[in-house]
């Protein structure tokens, strides 16, 4: 798209290298993001090592810091999430992309845009005063009654803990990973459709054909997904319970990455509380990045490839 | 089957509704001009209202907006008319990253850069955090916007012997400009909803405060503390706040909507 005028005007070469100058600017940031976390973190990096993964102690008091369970409450609220999110995007995206009237396709996907849009402490909010109550006297409850001899309903029910974080996560998560399904499977090419369908296939099995088709597509939708719900903050902090244990109760609670540090970061005393924190926060960030990349490359490999 | 993809639509978007509707129920119940105009009351004294943090949050959105809108603006500018080239890939490729980047941990890059040297919350730290929040929305939408603009537009600019800089500004841009507009607004209701970024880099502040250097209430603290908060009328206020930060949060994204249909409408 570049076009440049046949004379080489000085105000071009200043334009061009102003405009420049901003996008080093953005990358700039990015590095200085990563730097920043480093060097403060540092302090906490020599002191634990490697074994800040796996240590299973925060204490404050005695200025020993491990941050497993925070690790364990981020993957499992999140593996939960997606769990139950995957199936209804995937369902949903079929239905915007294969079945749905176009008089109907639009307001729907304008409706998923704008709950999308619904800031995460309204979902916090709702969290706390509708859907904790309700898991505590409906949903634990049952699972109790039902399935209680499984370790994964054992205890006590709160109604805070891992169940509600993963309810709400996959609440979020969900029009994320709709919407990006969506628009994989519609870039599948027309014809995929009408080859299956001339050859005699019901509806559903060219949607399966399609399906196939666009598995890594839909595989980086997931990934999105999944970097949402890793590093979502508010709505996971006020259901989850706040507690650093690793416990395999859904029902227990439990705490996330994202969540002690909008807990503990402006209450923190010592250099060592505050450097490991950012040390969590720089894994936080890492991770994100890392699923986010591979996200966007599969995404657009895909949308690519059916060009 | 197929009824399952039926029914899972449904059951997708019915908690959706639900949270949406729940909201304006409780929101509606306490909504007042008081909400607006009063100060928060004293702990222990009923009614007041949140004037200090809608202040707050508007100030917070336009010091991120000062920030971040040049720098997004420009590179997507950078990008969409000379973004040929293997740096250009890499800056689309991180800003495509940064969005992905948790807002807390925006929060946690603010507090280095502004709090620490500072040595005091302040709505400053806050608004640099809403700024790196925006900056890959706003590149991103530029850059797809200034490329709709058909290139018959640039080379009928360079043909009359005008400059390249003066095509892309004054033809170019223009020509984008309502699309530009469009993203901008669409990071703008993305900022002003965020919470977890301004926990400990604007604080949030019981009084009226409109000074950068101070911290500064917002909506959204202002929900978290008054959600957690055991009195009834916070929490009924919480839910006051959350509706009116939805409203604010729709109304620009439905402005959008009708913005951007009408334009590809006349096309």
């Amino acid at each position: 798209m570049e076009l440049t005028s046949p004379k080489r005007n000085l105000g071009d070469v200043i334009f061009k290298y102003t405009t420049m100058l901003f996008a080093v600017i953005v990358l700039a940031l990015i590095l200085l993001m990563g730097f920043e976390m480093y060097q403060d973190s540092k302090p906490s990096i020599a002191k634990f090592g490697w074994g800040f993964l796996t240590g299973t102690k925060w204490d404050p008091v005695q200025d020993v810091y491990g941050a497993l369970p925070f690790i364990f409450g981020t993957l499992a609220s999140s593996a939960l999430a997606l769990v139950i999110a995957l199936p209804l995007s995937l369902g949903i995206a079929i239905y915007l992309s294969e079945l749905a009237p176009p008089s109907l396709e639009r307001p729907l996907s304008f409706l998923i845009e704008l709950l999308a849009g619904i800031p995460s402490i309204v979902y916090g909010l709702w969290g706390v005063f509708v859907l904790v109550p309700w898991i505590r006297t409906s949903i634990e409850p049952f699972f109790s009654r039902t399935l209680g001899f499984l370790p994964l309903f054992h205890g006590a029910p709160y109604g805070f803990g891992m169940l509600a974080a993963g309810l709400i996560l996959s609440i979020m998560v969900l029009p994320i990973v709709a919407s990006i399904s969506r628009d994989v499977l519609k870039s599948v090419p027309q014809t995929q459709r009408e080859a299956s369908l001339g050859l005699g296939a019901t509806k559903w099995q060219s949607i399966r054909l399609i399906l196939k088709d666009a598995k890594s597509g839909i595989l980086g939708a997931t990934l999105l997904g999944l970097g949402r719900a890793i590093g979502e903050t508010m709505a996971v902090t006020m259901v989850i319970g706040n507690t650093p244990k690793i416990s395999y109760s859904l029902f227990d609670p439990g705490y996330t990455m994202a969540s002690v540090l909008a807990n503990e970061f402006t209450e923190a005393t010592s250099s060592m509380y505050v450097s490991s924190l950012v040390e969590i926060a720089l894994i936080l960030f890492v991770v994100t990045i890392v699923v986010n990349m591979l996200a966007r490359i599969l995404v657009w490999s895909f949308t690519k490839s059916q060009r | 089957m197929l009824f399952l993809c039926y029914a899972s639509t449904l059951i997708a978007i019915l908690p959706l509704i639900l949270i949406f509707a729940y909201t304006v129920n409780r929101g509606a119940a306490y909504l007042s001009l008081d909400f607006f105009i009063q100060m928060p009351k004293p702990v222990g004294e009923t009614g007041g209202g949140m004037a200090n943090a809608i202040v707050g949050t508007l100030i917070l959105v336009t010091t991120g907006s000062v920030i971040g809108l040049p720098i997004g603006v420009m590179t997507g500018i950078y990008l969409a008319e000379f973004g040929v080239n293997k740096f250009a890939y890499a800056v689309r490729f991180m800003t495509d990253v940064l969005s992905g980047v948790p807002s807390i941990v925006a929060g946690v890059v603010a507090y280095g850069l502004v709090v620490v040297p500072m040595k005091h919350f302040s709505a400053l730290a806050g608004g640099v955090a809403m700024a790196i929040l925006m900056i890959p929305t706003v590149t991103r939408t530029t850059e797809e916007m200034i490329r709709l603009v058909p290139n018959s537009y640039r080379e009928a600019g360079l043909a009359l012997g005008i400059p390249q800089w003066k095509t892309t500004m004054q033809i170019v841009v223009r020509t984008a400009f309502r699309g530009i507009i469009t993203g901008i607004l669409l990071a703008i209701a993305r900022i002003a909803g965020e919470t977890a970024p301004l926990l400990f880099t604007a604080l949030g502040n019981r009084f009226w405060s409109t000074s950068l250097d101070q911290p500064i209430a917002s909506l959204t603290v202002f929900i978290y503390d008054y959600a957690k908060a055991p009195f009834e009328d916070w929490n009924n206020q919480a839910w006051t706040a959350a509706l009116v930060l939805i409203i604010l949060i729709s109304t620009l994204s439905i402005a959008v909507r009708v913005v951007t249909r009408s334009r590809y409408q006349q096309r």
